[in-house]
């Protein structure tokens, strides 16, 4: 049992996580945050595994994980 | 207090007015005529866990001084011509920084490499602010080993009170010349109001973090930067102008001279003076702020009197004279430089002339 | 459920003006989590670089200097010489560290001064608009090397520089390793770096240096995956990692 948290509105989506999650449950969102960016947001949190890659190859900080 | 009589050397007494006023960080780089500071420095710092670096150049050393004073600690550099003009870039950090240290100019000739004989060519680069940017420094010109001596207790205090760096002016002559010096051991005069320097790096132990930064980039903060420092340097021009004058009241031609310069100067004036010959003295200590109180002080019942500048440059301070006088009285020059300096006849001359 | 990652207490919550996968954003988190790792907040001194990271002070929450270009390892061993206590470290990227400030960086390093240096290196002046920088790589192409970086005539713009290298054949040098971001395991290493950087100094130990392979997806022209795959394929053949000394 795990899930992540993403701070949609500090995502510059560079869209980093997306290339590390192992499940892929990470997708781009198409409704933009505050700053106009397209952010990206979690599909499917029940897939998460906790691995964290995502929050470790973050630039930005957004991602919080729980396991 | 026990006064002690000592005979040293000019770059010497700057060392040891130095360490008394509590200056614990020193980083130099040789260069002639200063380099019996540096040597001074390198054997008296270690003694009391002050710090002494040689650095790998000008512009290190006055970066490492730019680093200790963003601790709080007192912190100076020195240096020659050419050196002070490597140095500008970190002055003019510290002045946008608003750090407090004290930096020395044992000044030799110039443009370029220059010689190593005494000079006074840098008012310029030390009065105007030298470096970028809209700032000032606090100069000060002493004209004998004890003021050497005695202006680094001042150079701190101002830079200290006013968070803000201070130059001591000299010249090769000043620093290389010997003359007894009486060294009082006063302690530290601290008379700004913010002792503690709550703006110090230490580590953010129990407070907030503390930024030393000059790079403004929000909308109207670097305006604000200039504005604030610009009503700094207000107040000290108002409060910190230094001079000496000898008989002004009668004289009917002023000799207006600092530094070394201001010795032979004077020497004159008194020989002079003996001749029943009606000349009198101004001799600036502050170079910056300028001493304009006294110009402008000077009575109008004096119409006729006339001012000689008299520099060891093509004229540099004399443009200071000027905008003080305001067109009020005659202001004539006699400057040398490059290796030459004013010599006593040479001036006597151009005193009989002006009559 | 327990909170397995956030963003350290050091570093503040804010949104960076970093751009989308630039790889100072992950340098500072690492040094953050070190620095709270190692409970120094309120020790830490930070020298911050004239270059992208400029305003890292508003990202840190711990006391930080600004330096002028190239001057940080001078600031820096102004403040550890005179508070010895403090944990100082200096951030600054190629340009910065290894051209305008040569001369600083390897003075301080072969005086053996007990700071810690955090190099990024990312082949390109970042703020200033992508201009060659003295690691900019062979055949790169920048704002200043429009062909690309060549060593023969006209260009002869030299070889990328390896500064850590060179600062590894000083006596002074406690360590000196060059890391990577370009996935978790070598993100990890990096901070483990960056964590024993730090540790040498609170040992006093001397100086260290970590630089660190970076992406700048901007004057790269790429978008922020290929970028870190780039400082894999490209930057890393150049710039060897590990452990230099």
């Amino acid at each position: 049992m795990a899930k992540i948290n993403i701070n949609r509105d500090k995502c510059k989506g560079c869209l980093i996580c997306i290339s590390f999650c192992p499940k892929g449950i990470i997708v781009l969102d198409e409704n933009l945050n505050r700053k106009g960016i397209k952010p990206v947001k979690v599909k499917e949190n029940e897939e998460c595994l906790g691995c964290a890659m995502c929050a470790v190859m973050c630039p930005d900080c957004c991602i919080e994980v729980y396991k | 207090m026990k006064e002690k009589k000592i005979l040293i050397t000019g770059n010497e007494a700057i060392g040891e007015g130095a360490i008394q006023a509590g200056c614990t960080f020193y980083a130099g780089y040789p260069i002639t005529p200063q380099n019996e500071l540096t040597a001074y420095m390198a054997k008296r710092m270690p003694q009391g866990k002050r710090i002494f670096i040689q650095a790998e150049s000008e512009v290190a050393a006055i970066n490492m001084v730019y680093g200790a004073a963003t601790t709080g600690v007192r912190a100076m550099t020195s240096s020659s011509s050419p050196g002070v003009s490597l140095k500008q870039e970190g002055i003019s950090y510290l002045a946008g920084a608003q750090l407090p240290a004290v930096i020395v100019n044992i000044m030799r000739g110039g443009p370029g490499l220059g010689n190593i004989a005494p000079s006074q060519s840098d008012y310029f680069q030390a009065t105007k602010g030298g470096g970028h940017g809209d700032y000032r420094n606090i100069v000060l010109a002493p004209s004998s080993v004890q003021e050497a001596y005695d202006f680094m207790f001042l150079a701190f205090d101002l830079a200290d009170k006013y968070r803000n760096p201070a130059v001591i002016l000299g010249d090769g002559m000043l620093g290389q010349m010997m003359e007894p010096l009486i060294a009082s051991h006063k302690s530290q005069v601290t008379s700004h109001k913010d002792k503690k320097k709550s703006w110090a790096l230490t580590g953010c132990q129990g407070r907030k973090p503390n930024i030393i930064r000059s790079l403004l980039l929000g909308e109207g903060a670097l305006e604000e930067l200039n504005l604030t420092l610009q009503k700094k340097y207000q107040v000290i021009q108002k409060k910190e102008q230094l001079w000496e004058d000898l008989f002004l009241d009668d004289a009917g031609i002023i000799l207006v001279a600092y530094g070394s310069m201001a010795r032979i100067a004077k020497s004159i004036v008194r020989q002079l003076r003996k001749q029943r010959k009606k000349i009198g003295l101004i001799r600036p200590i502050s170079l910056w702020p300028f001493p304009n109180k006294i110009f402008q002080g000077i009575s109008a019942k004096l119409k006729k009197t006339k001012f000689l500048v008299i520099e060891m440059s093509y004229g540099q301070m004399v443009e200071d004279v000027r905008l003080a006088i305001n067109g009020k009285f005659r202001v004539e020059f006699l400057g040398r430089a490059g290796g030459g300096i004013p010599a006593p006849q040479q001036i006597i001359r151009k005193i009989n002339s002006m009559h | 459920m327990e909170k397995l990652f956030s963003h350290p207490s050091s570093l503040r919550d804010v949104v960076t003006h970093y751009c989308p996968g630039c790889g100072h954003g992950i340098v500072h988190r690492l040094i953050a989590e070190v620095v709270d790792e190692l409970e120094i907040r309120e020790k830490v001194v930070a020298i911050a670089p004239v270059g992208c990271a400029v305003i890292a002070y508003d990202y840190w929450d711990f006391d930080c200097a600004e330096a002028a270009h190239g001057r940080a390892m001078a600031v820096a061993t102004g403040i550890k010489r005179v508070r010895p206590e403090t944990v100082v470290f200096t951030y600054q990227g190629d340009g910065d560290l290894a051209a305008i400030g040569t001369s600083e960086t390897i003075h301080a390093a072969n005086r053996g001064e007990n700071i810690t240096g955090i190099f990024v290196n990312n082949a390109v002046y970042g703020m200033t608009g992508g201009q060659m920088a003295p690691t900019t790589l062979i055949g790169q192409k920048t704002a200043t090397t429009p062909h690309g970086r060549e060593i023969n005539l006209p260009g002869m713009h030299g070889y990328p520089l390896k500064i850590s290298e060179m600062l590894a054949q000083l006596a002074a040098v406690r360590y000196v390793e060059r890391v990577a971001l370009f996935s978790p395991p070598e993100v990890n290493k990096a901070k483990k770096a960056i964590r024993l950087a730090f540790q040498n100094q609170i040992d006093n130990l001397g100086f260290s240096l970590i630089e660190v392979l970076s992406p700048c997806p901007t004057y790269w022209g790429m978008p922020p995956k290929k970028a870190l795959d780039w400082t894999r394929e490209v930057m890393a053949k150049e710039f060897t990692l590990g452990r230099i000394k």
